[in-house]
């Protein structure tokens, strides 16, 4: 056991010194975009494999963008999945019915573009009722949401109604998805690490002090709402063209449940927790995938424990180092250093 | 010309009235103290000031600005700020963040800047930060900058939730028994501390207290509310003469 904590601390150790290092994001993103275009042109991957990790990407997007609403900001959605299936049909369908044969390739990144402001559209206007009171209507809206999104797509014949939507070329491949899931994750970062974050976070500690202290809570929680949507309509145009296939059921609420365990297991208001929680659910997931039905006992299983053990999940209300700005600590250091040299100068 | 003007407001809960017909004006640099007992309707009528409530009769003038309507972030930025009975710090957040907060309405950078951290992010962030960091050493809370505003005791709290109102730049200041859970000692630094603040801020400020005795020492004027009426207004000398307040407030507190 001792041995095993030894080995656990010099790992942690060589960790922090590896992310202190000003370009290890830099070398990160260019080895990582890398060996995804080389698995992707020389093909040394089993092609399993590869779904799995893409899988991992999407899903790392649709946690962290959800964890801006459900963690950051306390509120609780369960409409992700309703604002994936939205990417996922204009995406689609710009693919199939209005991009030329020759150019998929070259207008994916339009058609994924496309998806997430469609989602980010439907999001604002999800985001103006929900938000125009206080209180917990946010959670009974976007289930309405999930629910009419899905009925809708049933009932028009144009995409395919129950039936679905086929014919996408598999268009998703690693480097896009790496793309895709940096993007989202720096974004979310940037808007976490602001004035924004301080909205949010105050917004869920007391909205009426927040508000209070000069915070346009209304104005904060549609832009959180309406980053959240964009984002889950690119993993949704993502996850169509890994898949080739989609239908009405795949988004359903179920899904949105898939996507609210990888919230909480990872922890809440944590981007490494979302990354964390995306990458362990959906490699559980596929290991477990064997036990056929005994899945669905063994997920929840693991969430009551989790909700009992940690209930605000691995990285709840942390952060790695990694993923906070020096900026910050520069500035108060910088703060601290003049103080000390004239004492008495903000006083 | 008076910083505030309030006419005519009343307030009613469900068929109980909490304030009924207030006027009230305070001129700049003025502290003025709103007194009376339990339920009288003080903390609802600083509600209905800073938007939490909005008034169902009369009007609230800031420099001939009507706010009755307005949401409270806007009030703020107009220049209220306010402190709680029962502090309402953001516990889970550092006491830094706490002050940085207060910032929010006075950022220059759009959210499209804050998403991709370019134009004005960065500058604007680093003068928020010094700025947050002044006014923490100014109430000799810098050194707890990145404790969680709930690990402080109780008396650094309510200083910290005094330096956060501020932060947001008032001109006029409400302070809302300040003094809960102070010992005699402690309210006579206190006292001291909120005639500093109004010197080194330069802001008005309207002083809650449930405590006669304690507001005597410093306001140049007090209102006293009972049951949502104002039942006495002038300087603490006359206040202490008047029968009805002895009646309704003092009766009260000799009593208990
Ligand atoms: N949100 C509310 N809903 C219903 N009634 C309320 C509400 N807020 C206050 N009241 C009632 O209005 C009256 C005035 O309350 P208020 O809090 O303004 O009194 P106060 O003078 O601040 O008293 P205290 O000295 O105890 O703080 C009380 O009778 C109270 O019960
Ligand atoms: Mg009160």
């Amino acid at each position: 056991m001792s041995s095993f904590k030894a080995a656990y601390h010099t790992l942690l150790a060589h960790w922090h010194m590896l992310t202190g290092y000003k370009l290890f994001w830099p070398v990160f993103m260019i080895a990582g975009l890398a060996f995804c275009v080389a698995v992707d042109t020389y093909g040394f991957m089993d092609l399993y494999l590869q779904l799995i990790l893409i899988y991992v990407g999407i899903n790392i997007i649709l946690t962290v963008s959800l964890n801006l609403i459900n963690g950051y900001m306390g509120e609780f959605s369960v409409g992700h999945a309703g604002f994936m299936a939205v990417g996922a049909y204009v995406a689609s369908l710009l693919t199939v019915h209005s991009f030329p044969a020759g150019a998929q390739n070259m207008l994916f990144p339009l058609a994924i573009l496309a998806g997430g402001l469609g989602a980010a559209f439907v999001g604002f206007l999800v985001a103006i009722p929900s938000f125009k009171t206080r209180g917990d209507y946010l959670a009974i809206v976007t289930l309405a949401f999930c629910m009419i999104v899905k009925s809708v797509l049933e009932n028009i014949d144009a995409v395919g109604g129950p039936r679905g939507l086929l014919g996408m070329e598999k268009l998703t491949s690693l480097p896009w998805v790496f793309f895709w899931t940096a993007l989202s994750v720096w974004v979310i970062r940037n808007l976490v690490y602001s004035n924004f974050r301080r909205g949010v976070l105050s917004i869920r500690e007391d909205e009426i002090a927040s508000d209070l202290m000069s915070v346009n809570t209304r104005q904060v929680k549609i832009i959180a709402f309406v980053v959240s949507s964009f984002f889950a309509g690119i993993a949704g145009g993502l996850f169509a063209h890994a898949l080739q296939f989609i239908n009405p059921r795949m988004f359903d609420i179920l899904k949105s449940t898939d996507i609210l365990i990888m919230v909480y297991l990872g922890g809440i208001a944590s981007i490494s927790g979302s990354i964390i929680g995306a990458v362990i659910y959906t490699i559980l997931l596929e290991i477990l995938r064997p036990l056929g039905v005994w899945r669905m006992v063994f997920m929840p299983l693991t969430l009551v424990l989790l909700m009992i053990y940690r209930p605000r999940g691995i990285m709840g209300m942390k952060e790695a180092r990694l993923f906070t700005p020096l900026r910050d600590i520069t500035t108060e250091k910088l703060w601290r250093q003049k103080k000390k040299e004239a004492p008495d100068a903000s006083a | 010309m008076p910083l505030l003007e309030i006419s005519k407001l009343t307030h009613r809960f469900a068929g109980l009235c909490a304030v009924s017909d207030f006027n009230f004006v305070i001129e700049p640099h003025e502290l003025v103290g709103v007194i009376g007992p339990n339920g009288a309707g003080k903390t609802t009528v600083f509600n209905l000031i800073t938007g939490v409530y909005r008034a169902s009769v009369g009007s609230i003038k800031l420099k001939d600005q009507e706010l009755v309507g307005k949401t409270p972030h806007q009030i703020t930025s107009l220049g209220i700020a306010r402190t709680f009975q029962n502090i309402r710090l953001f516990k889970e957040l550092s006491v830094l963040d706490n002050v940085r907060i207060a910032h929010y309405g006075q950022i220059a950078y759009t959210p499209a800047e804050a998403l991709l951290h370019i134009g004005r992010f960065r500058a604007e962030e680093k003068r928020i930060t010094n700025r947050a960091l002044d006014l923490l050493a100014i109430f000799k809370l810098d050194e707890s900058a990145n404790e969680k505003a709930k690990n402080l005791s109780y008396g650094l709290q309510r200083r910290l939730e005094i330096a956060r109102a501020l932060a947001t730049e008032p001109a006029l200041l409400l302070l809302d028994e300040p003094a809960a859970g102070m010992n005699p000692n402690e309210i006579i630094q206190l006292m001291e501390f909120i005639r500093w603040i109004r010197q080194t801020f330069s802001v008005t400020i309207i002083l809650i207290e449930h405590q006669m005795r304690l507001v005597m020492g410093i306001c140049e004027r007090l209102v006293v509310l009972d049951f949502g009426a104002t039942i006495a207004q002038g300087l603490p000398s006359e206040i202490q003469k008047n029968p009805k307040v002895m009646e309704a407030y003092l009766g009260v507190e000799v009593a208990s």
